[in-house]
């Protein structure tokens, strides 16, 4: 969270007047800094590993597994090797810049790359019905898979 | 992978394999041989050709899946090979006609044909594959009804024609008609980045074969075995099946079976794996 949400956050809880409801940041307004960076969370909730790990490998939603092998998750099968493996990812990169990643990875390694953008309605042509108009994850999904993305130190 | 792609992929592919073992895997060299006939399911491609060398998806296979694939009696494709022959033979129609009424011992007269389609078909103007061919001579020469796209018979005849090429290599002839602009309009379909996902059929099969998508030993994506027998669902999968399927896993419609986009992509697409041998019915995961 930046500073002035967690004191909006705060003067909301101290006037009782509930939380902050200016809702998650659209896909097209998700500011991407000079630096490849997005630092501002898309959301005012922070976001929770535990769902960002389950979101990381379920099929339906990120499928990162799909392309990306986690030692941490060997409790899971099939991880794929289309992208580098994401052991110590957080060592490598800080919040900001694996936020822009997931966000839109297009924006970061360049228009061929396979990554899908998570978080971008800039996708292919003919896209399906029941996916036109939407992201693949939620803003509040991305904010979890960084922050799972956060925890993998080594 | 692409011939640009080598030096970074590679780099990619050592991090991955160091992190995991031994997780990369580049296809297995083997051979494939196939009742005492060798296929070619490795070889140089052409000058103008964006991959350097042309692979056969049974070298990406499993230990397993490719024996089966090499003992004709074990694979469970060629029940479907058995089935396209007795359509074959069958009477139909109210021309009271057969297949063989016309074209009698297919393994003398189908040899090598099903290894030059997708073919231009002047009347039509346009490409025709095996399923619209056999369609035709079942409307036209039978008085018989079309086949619907994937009904059992259509995959099994397909299939059994296709096997009376096995070993022959795939080529096409894009002098005749319109071929060359079929080919550049496949051409165009082929790098198309479609749906949510936001990928083309090169995203995968040209720039990340011999990587692995979650458990997928992503292969070139050539259409030599084709109808192939799936292990996965336990049939035969048509082309147009697989690549309607490819296309929906990037979260994309995607076009009718026979239309001319997918037409187009079946002419492109079959010109890519020029070379390689028919295996018809190849098996694949
Ligand atoms: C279809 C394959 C694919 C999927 C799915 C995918 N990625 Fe990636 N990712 C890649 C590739 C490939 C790269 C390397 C950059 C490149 O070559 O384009 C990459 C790079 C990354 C990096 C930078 C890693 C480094 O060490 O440089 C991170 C972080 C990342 N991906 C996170 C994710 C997350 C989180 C998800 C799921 C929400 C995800 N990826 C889904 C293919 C994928
Ligand atoms: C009454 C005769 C007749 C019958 C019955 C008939 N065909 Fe044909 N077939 C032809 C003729 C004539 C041609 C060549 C002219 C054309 O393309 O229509 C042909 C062409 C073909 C070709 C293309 C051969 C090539 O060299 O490209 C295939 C494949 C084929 N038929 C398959 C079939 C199948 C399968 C059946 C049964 C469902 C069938 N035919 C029934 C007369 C027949
Ligand atoms: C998300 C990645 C992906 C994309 C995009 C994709 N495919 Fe595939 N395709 C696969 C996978 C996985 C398989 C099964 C393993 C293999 O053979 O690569 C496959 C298999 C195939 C096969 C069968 C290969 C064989 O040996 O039996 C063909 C043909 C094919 N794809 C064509 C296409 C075409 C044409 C497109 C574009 C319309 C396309 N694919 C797009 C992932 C993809």
């Amino acid at each position: 969270m930046t500073k002035p949400l967690v004191y909006a956050a705060l003067a909301a809880v101290l006037l009782g007047t509930g939380p902050v409801t200016a809702g998650p940041v659209e896909p097209g307004n998700v500011e991407f800094a000079e630096d490849f960076t997005v630092s501002a969370s898309l959301t005012d909730e922070a976001g929770d590993p535990a769902e960002g790990r389950k979101a990381f490998a379920d099929r339906s939603l990120g499928n990162c597994l799909a392309c990306h092998a986690v030692t941490e998750m060997s409790d899971q099968q099939f991880h794929g090797d289309v992208g580098p493996s994401l052991d110590g990812v957080a060592e490598r990169y800080d919040p900001a810049f694996l936020r822009a990643i997931v966000v839109n990875a297009k924006h970061v390694f360049g228009e061929q790359t396979i990554m899908p953008g998570f978080y971008t309605l800039e996708v292919g042509v003919d896209v399906a019905e029941k996916h036109q108009g939407k992201t693949i994850l939620s803003a509040q999904q991305v904010e979890d898979v960084v922050a799972y993305l956060t925890t993998l130190t080594d | 992978m692409g011939k640009n792609k080598l030096g970074l992929a590679a780099a990619a592919g050592l991090t991955a394999s160091l992190a995991l073992g031994s997780a990369y895997s580049e296809p297995v060299e083997d051979k494939l041989v196939i009742d005492g006939r060798e296929m070619t399911t490795w070889t140089e491609a052409p000058a103008d050709h964006p991959f350097d060398e042309l692979i056969s998806g049974w070298h990406y296979r499993t230990d397993e899946t490719r024996a089966l694939e090499a003992d004709s009696f074990e694979n469970p494709g060629m029940l479907y090979v058995e089935r396209g022959e007795e359509i074959w033979n069958a009477v139909d129609g109210a021309a009271g006609k057969s297949c063989a009424s016309c074209h009698q011992d297919a393994s003398e007269t189908m040899a090598g044909v099903g290894a030059s389609y997708p073919k231009w078909n002047e009347a039509a103007g346009k490409p025709y594959n095996l399923e619209l061919q056999i369609n035709e001579c079942r409307v036209e020469q039978m008085q018989a009804e079309p086949y619907k796209f994937d009904a059992p018979e259509q995959v099994a005849l397909a299939t059994f024609i296709k096997h009376q090429s096995l070993g022959e290599p795939v080529e096409i002839d894009l002098a005749e008609g319109d071929m060359q602009k079929w080919w550049e309009r496949g051409k165009d379909r082929y790098y198309l980045r479609t749906g949510q996902l936001n990928m083309a059929c090169a995203t995968c099969h040209e720039d990340y074969n011999g990587r692995y998508i979650r458990a997928d030993h992503l292969s070139q994506g050539n259409v030599n075995g084709f109808p192939t027998y799936r292990l996965n669902t336990g049939g035969m999968v048509s082309l147009h099946n697989r690549f309607r399927g490819c296309i929906r896993d990037t979260r994309a419609e995607f076009p009718a079976a026979f239309s001319d986009d997918l037409m187009a992509l079946e002419v492109y697409v079959t010109w890519r794996g020029q070379g390689l041998s028919v295996e018809t019915p190849a098996v694949r995961q």
